[in-house]
């Protein structure tokens, strides 16, 4: 009994010192796609991580891994060098980060735009960035004189699809006769394809670009064709001032603070986060002079009530591109839809990629 | 004045010996890169070329990483052996990934022992039918098959690209540019629980060996070598050149091919768009630092492939920079080719007084 008393005593006071220990110890992993400075996503990545280090945590990262066999190993590898939480920033490392998930079930586990949360220690979470394209629907749709749009895609996953309708809607809003003329550029970082993308986009009318791809070429070769641009992942302001009428942000810092502190004092949980401007996860740029203050001071009342909720993205009613309601009058799109998205609004010229 | 002369007298057994050097000069480049960054250099070395391999799984990471590198540079000696300069093992690579791919997801949920050496088999042939495009370019149209497989590279890219965006993406997939997971019949078994390391390193070792057989036991090899060393010698001894450009492309090509394939079947499980970071063309680097012999690339492959995870220690560790890895790879082929220069050629600096300028 005595025996008994003392295994207990003994290894009550090892967890104590242990968990003290490792509080002490807390580290958190960070898993970049690209590289620290590309001024778009991975570059909002490390100003989130930065935070978190301004918050007295201690954080690791490793920049450019590629989304291939070498993900697994260097997730692994932070998980065995004792980082406890670990973020995963691309969406290529779903796959890896639930398999890595699975043998370290004390280290969590935040992975960036995925959908697939195996385990119990693993948590998703994404940004909003479509209420970021409303506002740019609705600056567009006012500052354009050809009524054409140009948006350079990515991939048509439903997250790019999503900005797009977004876009649209919020500048047929604004003006009926508008077209959004797309180019898929099949990648999320090239400059070279992005410039050539914006430029054909040019040429074929277009007086304000958009992309949701994360070089600043685009901005810059709206800048040289003296077309107006936005800013995307990070302000851009800098690479284009006059073509640039705002930047949305990933703001991922209050998100990797919150979730970092949670994890130390043992309070982190399984969760799906979908943040967007009322969290600050997604917020916007400095406007540009050039569009006037009335349409700033619209614009920067539509981003408040995006925010309070009272303005939604998808508001019916929402016709596809062949006129079938897709929301009906009066109610918004919930969030299954919007996960799944995979159609066009009507008013997008094009077909997606199939 | 500097004057250069040839050799006559370049000791051969050096030229075995000058991979060593460059490899020591590389640690000490790197050593002192390290310190201008800051760091302590001897412990940046240890993260970088200890930390990764100390422990089991480290060594099979270390091996699974060297697998690809190995094979593809074993092809590609074939190719150097004899003078061609096939630069596409990427592109090679790639195709074969596909062609393998494609009949992966055709046996998809499908049981059966002989998918996987089908899906192996697929890679190989795919790689090789890619690696006979600029061979047979090159042999008939008496084009520069540096260009033409270097451009086909992007080729292969574009057609992965395309075809993981649109009809072979995953249907549940919400159109990311991914195929489905492959059955367990296409994959290739681990060979020990809970490593990643796979039965793709037997091919490599497979590759080794027959390539060394080849290269210097048969008639064949000793063909390739000569017209390596002189093409007007093996036209003259009656070599058909033809025949045999085709040929070293073809164990080239398919030798990338399983490489892709053993990648996709191993450790991702799908095709992608980044299936191979780039190792069609850091097996260049391989295949020269292992002399084009057989046993030198198995050398070779494990020392680049231990830049790749020293760089990724080093990072997490240290935050080193990752892309000392790629500063590593550079130094490494840098320093060889300058042993390699001082040691056939001799350089001269001669005093040269002004008034023996005039004369």
């Amino acid at each position: 009994m005595y025996k008994n008393f003392f295994r207990y005593l003994i290894s009550a006071i090892f967890l104590l010192g242990f968990s003290v220990n490792s509080n002490a110890d807390f580290k958190v992993g960070f898993v970049y796609v690209g590289p620290t400075g590309d001024h778009g996503w991975t570059f909002q990545h490390h100003e989130g991580r930065n935070a978190v280090e301004a918050a007295g945590i201690k954080t690791t990262f490793v920049e450019s891994v590629p989304e291939g066999a070498d993900a697994e190993r260097v997730i692994r590898q932070l998980a065995q060098s004792g980082h406890d939480l670990i973020f995963t920033t691309s969406f290529g490392y779903m796959d890896p980060t639930n398999k890595v998930a699975k043998d370290f079930p004390n280290v969590k586990f935040e992975h960036a735009t995925g959908y697939k949360r195996e385990h119990s220690n693993v948590s998703t979470y994404s940004a909003r960035f479509y209420e970021g394209r409303t506002l740019l629907g609705h600056i567009a749709g006012k500052m354009t004189k050809t009524n054409t749009i140009g948006y350079i895609a990515s991939f048509p996953i439903p997250e790019v699809i999503r900005g797009i309708n977004a876009m649209t809607l919020a500048a047929q809003k604004v003006n009926p006769n508008i077209k959004t003329k797309i180019v898929w550029v099949f990648t999320w970082y090239d400059p070279g394809k992005e410039a050539e993308a914006a430029q054909a986009l040019i040429d074929q009318g277009a007086d304000v670009i958009m992309q949701h791809t994360d070089s600043t070429a685009p901005v810059q070769t709206a800048e040289k064709a003296g077309v107006w641009s936005f800013g995307q992942a990070s302000d851009m302001q800098r690479f284009a001032p006059k073509s640039i009428l705002t930047s949305i942000i990933d703001d991922w810092a209050p998100y990797y603070v919150e979730r970092a502190i949670a994890a130390r004092d043992g309070t982190w949980n399984q969760q799906d986060t979908w943040h967007g401007l009322k969290e600050g996860m997604v917020a916007m740029g400095p406007y540009n002079s050039a569009m006037g203050a009335d349409l700033v001071k619209e614009v920067e009342q539509l981003q408040k009530d995006l925010a309070s909720g009272k303005v939604h993205s998808f508001t019916g009613p929402i016709y596809d591109q062949k006129g079938n309601i897709l929301v009906a009058e009066g109610k918004v799109a919930d969030d299954g839809m919007l996960a799944g998205m995979s159609v066009y609004v009507k008013g997008v010229e094009g077909d997606i990629p199939k | 004045m500097i004057k250069i002369e040839k050799r006559d007298d370049a000791p051969m057994a050096l030229y075995f010996f000058t991979p060593f050097i460059a490899i020591i000069l590389t640690i000490l480049g790197g050593g002192i890169i390290f310190y201008i960054l800051g760091f302590n250099p001897i412990e940046a070395l240890k993260f970088y070329f200890i930390t990764p391999i100390s422990n089991l799984y480290g060594l099979s990471e270390l091996l699974l990483k060297a697998t690809p590198l190995c094979l593809i540079a074993i092809g590609l000696s074939f190719c150097f052996k004899s003078n061609n300069w096939n630069i596409g093992a990427e592109g090679q690579l790639t195709f074969g990934a596909i062609v393998g791919g494609g009949v992966a997801l055709l046996f998809y949920n499908q049981e059966g022992f002989y998918i996987l050496p089908l899906v192996i088999l697929a890679g190989a042939i795919g790689g090789m039918i890619f690696a006979l495009i600029p061979a047979i370019l090159k042999t008939y149209f008496n084009t520069n098959e540096i260009l033409v497989s270097l451009m086909l590279v992007y080729v292969s890219k574009l057609l992965l690209d395309y075809l993981v965006v649109g009809p072979w993406s995953n249907p549940e997939g919400f159109n990311f540019p991914e195929t489905r997971q492959f059955s367990d019949s296409s994959r290739m078994p681990l060979l020990f629980e809970g490593l990643r390391i796979h039965a793709g390193i037997f091919l490599a070792l497979a590759a080794v060996m027959l390539s060394w057989f080849t290269l210097y036991k048969t008639y064949l090899g000793f063909q390739i070598k000569v017209s390596g060393l002189s093409l007007k010698t093996a036209k003259y001894a009656g070599f058909k050149g033809k025949t045999m450009i085709l040929f070293v492309f073809m164990i080239s090509g398919a030798c990338a091919g399983l490489a892709g394939v053993g990648e996709i079947t191993g450790p991702i499980g799908q095709l992608h768009r980044m299936i191979s970071p780039d190792y069609g063309f850091t097996a260049i680097i391989v295949a020269f630092l292992g002399r084009l012999n057989p046993f030198g690339i198995i050398f070779a492959s494990l020392v680049v492939a231990l830049t790749y995870l020293g760089a990724e220690t080093a990072q997490i560790f240290l935050q080193i920079p990752k892309y000392t890895g790629q500063v590593f790879q550079g130094m490494i082929l840098f320093f060889l080719l300058a042993s390699d220069y001082l040691l056939f050629f001799k350089v001269k600096i001669l005093n040269l007084k002004k008034n023996e300028l005039r004369h």
